[in-house]
Order: C-alpha cells, then sequence, then structure tokens
C-alpha cells in the first residue's frame, strides 16, 4: 500500500455549504483500528452546522465508524482506538478533560435499528431529560416530551397511548420514537445511522421529510447505503471506500459531476 | 435416465424420511423410560408415606392425682404414672407388673409429657380428671396399620366349645379349622392355639377366660397373623389388648400433626420434621442473601466492567470449573474456614448457609452473566446515545431485562442448596438436634439430612417417617421451581 491510499486524491474547492453555515464538526488527520485492523484512514472532514451531511459507500467502508468516532460511542467497542482530532465547537472531543456523558448529550444517536427501550413511549423520550435534570418537575418533563414527540411528528399518532409500551408501535414508528428521545435532550449534533435501512418506503419518506425539517435546528449526520436518500436530504456527501474519505463536497457537485473515478463509478452502480 | 436419478432420489428421501422416524421413537422412548423411573419412585414413595401421615389415638381420662403431683413442684410429678394407671383401669385385668409396663407402652411417651404440660398450665387441675386423645406408640401404630404383620380376622359364625384341659383349653367350632399361633377372643378371655387336631384344637390362656362351656356364635372371633410373634415387635397378649380397644370403639386414626410440629426425637411417633424444615430455611436465608448479592455484583462486574485480559479469563475459568467441583469438598473448606479459622459455631444455619452459598455462588455467576449477556446490546447503546454513563446504562436498562433470568439462577441454585446435604455433613449438622432451632446460630439440622439421619435408623415407624420427609422435601422443591416459574413469567419483558 503506497502512502497515496491514505490521503484524501483529490482536495476539492471548499464546498459552497461551508461559506453559509459555520462549521461545527472539523475533523482531522483521524485514524481509526479495530485492534490490528486500520479502519479509517487519515480523515480530515469538515461538517457544516444546520445543514445535512451524508455519509456514502459501499458496506464496510468505515463511514459508520467514523460516525460513532464523533460521540465516541466506539469507546465502548474493546481493542478500538481513534487518533487525530476531532473538534465540535473548536472543542476537541479526544481530550482526557472531555466527559463522555456530556458530550454524548450534546451530540445524540439514532441507530439503524429502531431500538427503544421496553418502557413505555413517555418513558422512552423522558429518560434522557431526567438523567441529565432537564426538566425542574413533572409538569416540565412532560412539556420536554411532548415537545420532542411533536418535533419528531409523532405526537398525533401516540399523544393517547403515551403509556404504552415504545416496542408496540410499527418500525417507523419506532424509529421516529428514537428521533424523539434523540432531541429530548436538547443536542446539538444528531447522528443517524442509516435510519431508513429497516424501514418501508412511506416510512423512510416520513423520516426523511423530518431530517429535512430538524435541519434547521440541529447538525445532522447521516450514514446511508441509498444515494437517492443522500441526494433527496443532504447539503453535504463524502463519499467513503475502504477507510478513505475520496470525496467530499455539496451534494450536487458530488453526485452530477464527482471529481473521482472511484466516487463516479460508485453512484452510477459499477460497484458497491 | 431421469428414471433412474428419480428412483435413487426417492431412495434416498425414504431412507431420510425412516431415519427421521427411527429418531422419533427413539427420543420418545428416552421420555417414557424416564416417566417410568419417575412413576415408579413417586409411587413407591407414596405409598410407603402414607403411614407417616396419619396416627392411632383413644381418648384417655387420667386422674391427676394429688399424691403424684406436688401443685408447687408440677415438672417433678410422676406423670407416667398417672398414665399408667389410667390405662390400666381399662384392662383390669392386667396385674403383673411386667404386663403393666407393656400395656403402658402402647401409648407414646407423648401422653405423660402432654397431661404434664395442661397441669403446668392450669395447676387446678390437680386433683381432677384430665382427658386427652392418647396417641399411640409407634409399634402399636404400625401394627394396627398391617404394617408388622397382615392380620387376618374371623368373626365366629359357629358356637365355640371352650373346655378346660388342666392349664390348658380344648376349643372347638365347626366349619372352622384353627391354626396354630391363632388367637381366640372370647368376651372375657383369650387363647393361643398351640396344638391342632381333627376334632378341634388345644390353647393356651393369654387372659385366662372367666367361664369355660359353649360361647355364642357372633360372641368370639379368631386372629391369624402371618408373621410369628418372635418376627414382630407387638406380641400377641398386646395384639389382643389393642383388638380390645379396636372393638370398644375407642381407637381412631387423625392426621398426625406430630409430623409437622415437632422437632426430632429417637420416637418415631414423635418425630417431626418442624426442627429441620426451620433448619433449612434459616439456612436458605443465609445461602440467598449471601449469594446473590455476590453473585450478581461479580457477574456484572465481570460481564459489563471488568476488562477483558487474562486475568479475567482466569477468574472465569475459574468460576465454570467451580461449579463442577463435588459438593463435599465445599463441606471441607466451609470446615477449615468457617469453622476452624473464624470459629463459627459448629451445626448452626449460619455456617450451613455459607457454605451452600460458595457451592451456589458459582451456578449464580453463570447465570447471571448470562442473563446480561442476552440483553441486547442495541438497549444499552441507545442508553449511552442519549448521554446516559455506563452504570446508568446497565443498572437502569440491561440489569431490569436481565432480572428475570437472574432469578430464574438463583432459585433454581438455591434448590439445589436446599437439597445438598454432602458439605453440611462436615461442618456437623448431621447431630440429632430435637430442638427447633430459634436462632441462626443454633445448631441446627436441615430436611435432605434429616431424611438421611431417619433412614439410618433401624425402626420400621422411620421408614415410613423417611419417605414422608423426602415427599416434603420434594413439594418444597417444587415450590421453588414453581416459584422461578411465575417470577421468569411475571418480569419477562419482550422488545
Amino acid at each position: 500500500m503506497n502512502d497515496m491510499t491514505f490521503k484524501t486524491v483529490f482536495t476539492p474547492p471548499q464546498p459552497k455549504i461551508l461559506a453559509t453555515n459555520p462549521a461545527k464538526i472539523i475533523a482531522e488527520g483521524v485514524d481509526v483500528y479495530y485492534g490490528e485492523k486500520h479502519a479509517i484512514k487519515n480523515l480530515s472532514l469538515t461538517i457544516p452546522d444546520k445543514a445535512v451531511s451524508a455519509f456514502i459507500g459501499p458496506s464496510g467502508c468505515g463511514k459508520s465508524t467514523f460516525l460513532r468516532s464523533i460521540n465516541r460511542m466506539n469507546d465502548t467497542i474493546p481493542g478500538c482506538r481513534v487518533t487525530g482530532v476531532i473538534n465540535v465547537d473548536g472543542q476537541a472531543i479526544y481530550d482526557p478533560s472531555i466527559d463522555v456523558v456530556d458530550l454524548r448529550a450534546r451530540i445524540g444517536m439514532v441507530f439503524q435499528k429502531p431500538n427503544p427501550f421496553p418502557k413505555s413511549i413517555f418513558e422512552n423520550v423522558a429518560y434522557g431529560p431526567r438523567i441529565h435534570g432537564l426538566a425542574k418537575d413533572k409538569t416540565a418533563l412532560e412539556q420536554i416530551v411532548t415537545e420532542s414527540l411533536k418535533r419528531a411528528s409523532l405526537w398525533d399518532e401516540v399523544k393517547d397511548r403515551l403509556h404504552q409500551p415504545g416496542t408496540g408501535l410499527s418500525g417507523g414508528q419506532q424509529q421516529r420514537l428514537c428521533i424523539a428521545r434523540a432531541i429530548a435532550v436538547n443536542p446539538e449534533v444528531i447522528l443517524m445511522d442509516e435510519p431508513c435501512s429497516a424501514l418501508d418506503p412511506i416510512a423512510t419518506a416520513r423520516i426523511e421529510e423530518l431530517i429535512t425539517e430538524l435541519k434547521e435546528k440541529f447538525c445532522i449526520v447521516i450514514v446511508t447505503h441509498s444515494m437517492q436518500q443522500a441526494a433527496r436530504v443532504s447539503d453535504l456527501t463524502a463519499f467513503f471506500h475502504l477507510g478513505i474519505l475520496v470525496e467530499a463536497g455539496d451534494t450536487d457537485e458530488v453526485f452530477t459531476s464527482p471529481q473521482e473515478k472511484r466516487t463516479h463509478d460508485y453512484i452510477t452502480g459499477r460497484f458497491g | 435416465m431421469p428414471d433412474i436419478v428419480l428412483t435413487a432420489q426417492q431412495q434416498r428421501t425414504r431412507k431420510r424420511n425412516l431415519t427421521e422416524k427411527r429418531f422419533r421413537r427413539l427420543c420418545f422412548a428416552a421420555i417414557a423410560v424416564t416417566a417410568v423411573f419417575l412413576a415408579f419412585l413417586v409411587m413407591n414413595l407414596g405409598i410407603k408415606a402414607v403411614p407417616a401421615f396419619t396416627s392411632s389415638a383413644m381418648p384417655l381420662t387420667i386422674n391427676v392425682e394429688p399424691d403424684k403431683v406436688d401443685s408447687t413442684a408440677i415438672a417433678s410429678g410422676d406423670f407416667p404414672g398417672m398414665v399408667k394407671d389410667a390405662i390400666a383401669k381399662l384392662m383390669p385385668k392386667v396385674e403383673s407388673r411386667a404386663d403393666r409396663k407393656k400395656l403402658y407402652q402402647l401409648l407414646s411417651g407423648s401422653v405423660a409429657d402432654e397431661v404434664q404440660h395442661r397441669v403446668m398450665a392450669d395447676p387446678s387441675l390437680v386433683g381432677k380428671d384430665v382427658t386427652l386423645q392418647a396417641t399411640l406408640s409407634a409399634d402399636a401404630d404400625m401394627f394396627l396399620k398391617g404394617q408388622q404383620t397382615s392380620t387376618t380376622k374371623f368373626a365366629g359364625t359357629a358356637p365355640l366349645s371352650l373346655a378346660a384341659d388342666g392349664e390348658a383349653f380344648k376349643i372347638s367350632a365347626q366349619g372352622h379349622g384353627f391354626k396354630a399361633g391363632e388367637i381366640v377372643l372370647t368376651p372375657t378371655g383369650a387363647l393361643r392355639v398351640t396344638e391342632t387336631s381333627a376334632e378341634g384344637a388345644k390353647a393356651e390362656a393369654l387372659v385366662a377366660p372367666d367361664e369355660t362351656g359353649a360361647v355364642a356364635a357372633g360372641q368370639w372371633q379368631s386372629l391369624q397373623f402371618s408373621d410369628g410373634e418372635d418376627s414382630r415387635r407387638t406380641s400377641d397378649l398386646e395384639a389382643v389388648w389393642l383388638q380390645r380397644f379396636t372393638d370398644q370403639g375407642k381407637i381412631q386414626s387423625m392426621f398426625d400433626k406430630a409430623l409437622f410440629t415437632n422437632g426430632d426425637s429417637r420416637a418415631p411417633e414423635q418425630a417431626g420434621l418442624r426442627g429441620a424444615f426451620i433448619g433449612s430455611l434459616f439456612t436458605i436465608l443465609v445461602t440467598l442473601l449471601t449469594a446473590l448479592p455476590l453473585g450478581v455484583a461479580a457477574a456484572l462486574y465481570l460481564e459489563e466492567f471488568a476488562p477483558k485480559n487474562r486475568f479475567t479469563d482466569l477468574i472465569e475459568v475459574n468460576i465454570n470449573n467451580l461449579a463442577a467441583v463435588p459438593s463435599i469438598i465445599f463441606g471441607l473448606l466451609g470446615l477449615a474456614m468457617f469453622l476452624n479459622f473464624f470459629g463459627l459455631p459448629r451445626s448452626s444455619s449460619l455456617v450451613g448457609g455459607l457454605v451452600l452459598a460458595l457451592l451456589v455462588l458459582p451456578t449464580i455467576i453463570i447465570a447471571s452473566r448470562a442473563a446480561l449477556r442476552s440483553v441486547p446490546p442495541s438497549i444499552k447503546e441507545a442508553a449511552l446515545g442519549v448521554g446516559a454513563s455506563h452504570q446508568q446504562a446497565v443498572f437502569h436498562h440491561v440489569m431490569p431485562l436481565a432480572v428475570p433470568g437472574i432469578l430464574t439462577g438463583t432459585i433454581l441454585g438455591i434448590a439445589r442448596a436446599l437439597g445438598e446435604t454432602a458439605p453440611l455433613l462436615m461442618i456437623g449438622m448431621i447431630a440429632f438436634i430435637a430442638d427447633v432451632p430459634g436462632r441462626i446460630t443454633d445448631a441446627a439440622t436441615v430436611l435432605p439430612v434429616q431424611v438421611y439421619l431417619w433412614s439410618t435408623l433401624p425402626e420400621a415407624a422411620f421408614r415410613s417417617r423417611t419417605s414422608a420427609a423426602i415427599i416434603i422435601l420434594m413439594i418444597v422443591l417444587l415450590c421453588f421451581n414453581a416459584l422461578a416459574i411465575f417470577l421468569r413469567n411475571k418480569f419477562e419483558r419482550r422488545w
């Protein structure tokens, strides 16, 4: 393996989105190892605030790994090691002075498979605010729950059964419940790891709609296997391949005139 | 040639189907054999245990004579003497000292104790009559239940001619062939047949009849025993007395409360399981309170917090191996550690419970770890994702989902501890302890050890007590397992 493969081969011009939106997350020279395996190689990327950034790429290319590095979820995996710098709002999140718990409250996460707690819908959303002490009393907590469910456009469907188990909802509703749970702690960034891969097209459309609404308030990073989805919802697209960030840029640019051959081959379906 | 291919295919399919059928039959046979064994065990125990659940008693009126008991020192009164007099009154013909003693021994020693208790509770009874249901001794009880010998009774349907022949008697009855050893009861006496001939039989008196001559049909009866007098504990004379009491309608069979309310005793009719039951309860309580927190904490640490390295691997291997260590080794460990090193009281439920806690700890740890591991990691990730700390994620989300598994493992471990005998032998819980323990530091025994103790005793009555104790132990274990199933279903949550 020569030195070239460790670098983004092509340095694109500054994406236009960064001109209008300030940078929220800046990664510089990030390497991630799972034991001996070098999963992310020398990655540098700037993610804009109040916008949707999509990571695309074939399976095993490291996009989920990088996503999980942003809120340090990789810490829970034994043998996982992250080097390099990831800054959120100019703060290095791998700095020893950073408390992971606070960080994860600022950077929420939605997982691939809907994973509501086996508790009531209310409890699912209320859990985060409760452990962070965001609500002073019961009324305030109820307000946060209502507000979060409304923002996750789930309120109308569940307002009559808040105290029924969250696991009884449909897959799409469960995923929106997970989004409501994530936004209930009032994070700055929401990471979504293939949030629609377990959902049917109608539920997917609702989540995509929701993502578009949520980007008004949050910095959203989404990992997706569907290039159409990336094209529909995202402002910035980053293409990963074999642990390397191949190309990152404005979504329209990446999809219409990719600068890299590998990107072109992937989005036209030659591989992946 | 598609036909041939098809046939080969068909043959293979047929062979496979046959194999599957054969396998199913084998499995069924295994179940059937197990069921037969189990049914045999339960039936055998049940049949043997039935006599232990009832005891025989007869009403007895005892005169608390003031000259036998001083109302200022009741405890030293001669209560056995009063009971002796009371039963002698019922059999006025018994005069010799030896026979009176025998008569008294038809009753349980507990009768005198009960009279004493009543008088101590109410000293005004001195000089009055006390009437109570006097429990019969185990031997008398076993005889009445047909456990010593099988008795065949003949009602005298023809008149009996009875003539004195020196010391002995000559008897004959039409249509009844006497056998040697048969006992003939006339209204006033009892005879034992010694010799038989064509025209009648020779008999000796057990209780001399008042008059000879003819005894009308229906006024006499006879008893034949399958075992000779030498090979049973109840003599012919005692059998006559018991038959008399039965004919008078005095003897009643009732539920044997003593089995549940008494501690251990050398007299079978007074031996009960209460001491062992309370001992088991204390022991299990100590085991539960020690093993559950330790086991769950160890499992939590190993599963959720411990770094994965050689040291934790070593611990894991050791825990798995400990689960397979013979239980008696734990008894030796308990003996060396709790008794000899820490000097805790010998034979106590405290030490027994600690030893059993050591024994079930590996089981609980393994079960708890399996339960914790079976919680989907997505739940923990979800909690971490909203900013819960590792500990919060474990205690708020992983633990509650693991509780049914942990409880099931614990209860099954406790059930195993409840049935364990060997380690307790090593720490002295095998001693004969008649008192019901009141504290965990008191000397005690437990149900399975009680079963073992009773099974070694020679008295026939203890055989049925042993079976009864086994049945009670099994019922207790069954309750534990039922509780485990109930808890698992109650706490089980789906996701």
